[in-house]
């Protein structure tokens, strides 16, 4: 073992027998933060997932991303606006409703990053590296500044139409919001793991991001491929908003920015480039800001985040599950 | 191949013509430029906007030395621009502000030295004297009043023509680091890592003295802001800051010193100055024309709320329209037509082929 790695090891170890002391001390309050950790980490994973299926493909950090799922968020309030939604409870209306709007939002934020793509990315494709970023942030500004029109700087009311049965067990407070997070998220990635692995179009994608060259070299069409993987990176930031939006009940225009990065370091710590990676770091990053949040106090909860993304660098510089792409 | 060098040759002198034509003007504007505005606004509020935007220009300068010069990425250029304004509030809450500066900047330049053997050339920089030095002829009452007394506690014109003199400094240590054998293993890490090392190139030393030395400019330039806002916070120091000087640095021209410093400079005057005065350019012309002032106020207020919008839009627009930057190195822009070229030809004949 080399001395990176035990130095990993020995980092999560004590990570490990910090949390696990406070599992016993408090067993109830711990299962309380894992359980709102994995939510958190839910949507986390969702957006990363969008940002290291870009980076994968095109090497660009995709800041115009966080907005995206934010924007989702502000569409879906708007498109829910048009059904007689009850707030109070849960009716067949609400039903059909969530059912009707949360695909519809998927579908047009996908087509909007596509749009996005179109306009401020693929034109630059053979530019220096540095001026798709550039764009990425003008896009990123841009995006907000529609936000901040349509609705001004205050935040917004999101529908809250979810069923609000909860339970408690042995102390433990968990709602039908949260079970709906974790499964709604798993389904999407599972989703995503299939068509990735079992799909033309995934295997595409998987070749576009190993040499894209080579890959056009066989037949695949590169910007088809490109504007594919923007969609689907949007399909699920959408549907973080959307998911955003059920469960906190409110979103601002900045969102994005803040949970962007913090969704990116999930892929980051993940390892870029690498889907499950994204996943995983998403739902870790999750917890770790949870648990730092109720343990630490939430005003250290960035310099704990980060301060883990870089300890995770210098150990493992490829991220927990390493670069899908190898090394020139 | 005796026409290849003398084409290298011939483009060396045009690209050092270009850059003695954009220096020659900045230094005019830079020297004109407060007497014309105290002139005409009779208030130094201008000066002081210049002289926030020279603070930019110098975290261009060195940001470039990191994104230009190494073609390395560092999204977190402002935590040292944050280290050394507080390190500076700290270190020179009491003392005379001159004095502080004395403190930081020789640590600075000490740790240049140490780094690069190569750069004594900037000797004349040295700090402890430079209160001395800048008492020149131009101050006390003589015919360049402009300048009175130099004195640090209330001048703005004080903190622009020592901006002025620290961006020069600045970029003559730039433009000689970047001739130096360091500036080629940088340039041979950015176009190639691989070759480089194979070519005896450290890359991790060289990368890290490229974060490190870049690093000291934004320390610098924060130690500077410090002691001319004399007020620091956190808020200053966002993650916005990196990015708006990473937009600096690509959209003047990775690794051209003066591109960079126009791309500062635009910038600096598109986010500070032009967007937040757009409502009320707005609301005067609407009462020029002769709207009502309902138009008129719902008019500017929608200005208001563009803002953003307007701001991304201007970033989109010109990366699109100049993805090479506004004045590319000139070195930089022929190896991309080069490359460009060749890769055109290789289509062609692969179409034959096929």
């Amino acid at each position: 073992m080399s001395l990176p790695d035990f130095g990993f090891y020995v980092l999560c170890a004590t990570a490990i027998v910090l949390l696990a002391a406070q599992a016993v001390i408090h067993p109830g309050e711990f299962v309380q933060v894992f359980i709102f950790g994995l939510t958190q980490g839910s949507i986390y994973a969702l957006v990363a997932l969008g940002y290291t299926m870009v980076y994968g493909i095109i090497e660009l950090i995709n800041f115009a991303h966080g907005d995206v799922f934010t924007l989702g968020a502000y569409v879906g309030s708007a498109i829910l606006g048009f059904f007689a939604i009850s707030e109070g409870g849960f009716t067949t209306v609400n039903l059909i409703a969530l059912l009707l709007v949360f695909p519809a939002v998927m579908l047009v934020m996908g087509g909007i990053n596509v749009a996005i793509e179109r306009v401020a990315y693929r034109p630059l494709r053979n530019a220096p590296r540095l001026a798709p970023l550039i764009t990425a942030i003008g896009m990123s500004f841009f995006l907000e500044g529609v936000m901040f029109l349509w609705h001004g700087p205050a935040t917004v009311h999101f529908p809250d139409i979810l069923p609000k049965a909860a339970t408690t067990v042995a102390g433990v407070f968990f709602g039908f919001k949260d079970v709906f997070v974790v499964v709604v998220a798993a389904i999407l990635v599972a989703l995503l793991a299939i068509f990735i692995n079992r799909t033309k179009l995934g295997k595409a994608m998987r070749a576009t991001a190993q040499d894209r060259d080579a890959a056009q070299l066989m037949g695949i069409d590169i910007n088809r491929t490109i504007a594919a993987t923007f969609f689907i990176g949007a399909l699920l930031a959408g549907a973080g908003g959307m998911i955003w939006g059920l469960y906190y009940n409110t979103v601002y225009y900045q969102l994005g920015f803040r949970s962007g990065l913090i969704a990116f370091t999930a892929a980051v710590f993940g390892g870029i480039g690498n889907i499950p990676g994204a996943a995983l770091g998403g739902l870790i990053i999750g917890l770790i800001a949870a648990f730092s949040d109720s343990y630490i106090g939430s005003k250290w909860t960035q310099v704990v985040v980060f301060g883990i993304l870089i300890g995770v660098l210098v150990f493992r510089p490829t991220g927990l599950l390493g670069m899908r792409v190898p090394e020139k | 191949m005796s026409t290849s060098v003398f084409t290298r040759l011939h483009l060396r002198d045009r690209i050092r013509d270009r850059d003695t034509a954009v220096y020659s003007i900045l230094l005019i504007l830079a020297l004109v430029f407060p007497m014309a505005s105290i002139y005409a606004t009779d208030g130094t509020a201008l000066v002081s906007q210049a002289t926030r935007a020279g603070t930019f220009v110098l975290l261009a300068i060195g940001l470039n030395v990191v994104v230009g010069f190494a073609g390395l990425l560092d999204l977190g250029y402002a935590a040292f621009y944050a280290i050394g304004a507080y390190s500076y509030a700290l270190f020179a809450s009491t003392q005379l502000v001159t004095l502080g500066f004395g403190e930081i900047v020789p640590q600075l330049f000490y740790n240049f030295d140490q780094w690069t053997g190569g750069i004594n050339a900037v000797g004349g920089i040295d700090q402890p004297t430079l209160p001395a030095w800048i008492q020149g002829p131009w101050s006390g009452d003589g015919p360049f009043q402009v300048v009175r007394n130099f004195n640090f506690g209330g001048d703005p014109v004080a903190f622009y023509v020592l901006i002025c003199i620290l961006i020069a400094a600045a970029i003559i240590l730039v433009n000689n680091l970047y001739r130096s054998r360091l500036g080629r293993a940088w340039m041979a890490i950015r176009e190639d890592e691989v070759a480089a090392a194979a070519m005896g190139i450290n890359t991790v030393t060289t990368k890290l003295l490229a974060f490190g030395i870049g690093a000291s400019f934004s320390g610098f330039a924060g130690a500077f802001y410090g002691a001319n806002v004399s007020l620091v916070s956190p808020d200053s120091f966002l993650f916005i800051v990196s990015i708006t000087v990473l937009v600096m640095v690509v959209l003047g021209g990775m690794g051209n010193i003066s591109g960079v410093i126009i791309g500062a400079l635009v910038l600096y005057y598109v986010v500070y100055y032009l967007i937040p005065g757009l409502p009320e350019n707005v609301r005067s012309l609407a009462n020029s024309i002769g709207l009502s002032s309902e138009t008129t106020r719902s008019l500017a207020d929608a200005t208001q709320h563009l803002n953003y919008i307007i701001y991304g839009g201007i970033l989109v627009a010109m990366m699109l329209l100049r993805p090479q930057g506004l004045l590319p190195s000139r070195v930089r822009e022929q190896e991309l037509k080069h490359a460009a070229v060749q890769e055109e030809e290789a289509a062609v004949e692969m179409e034959h082929a096929t």
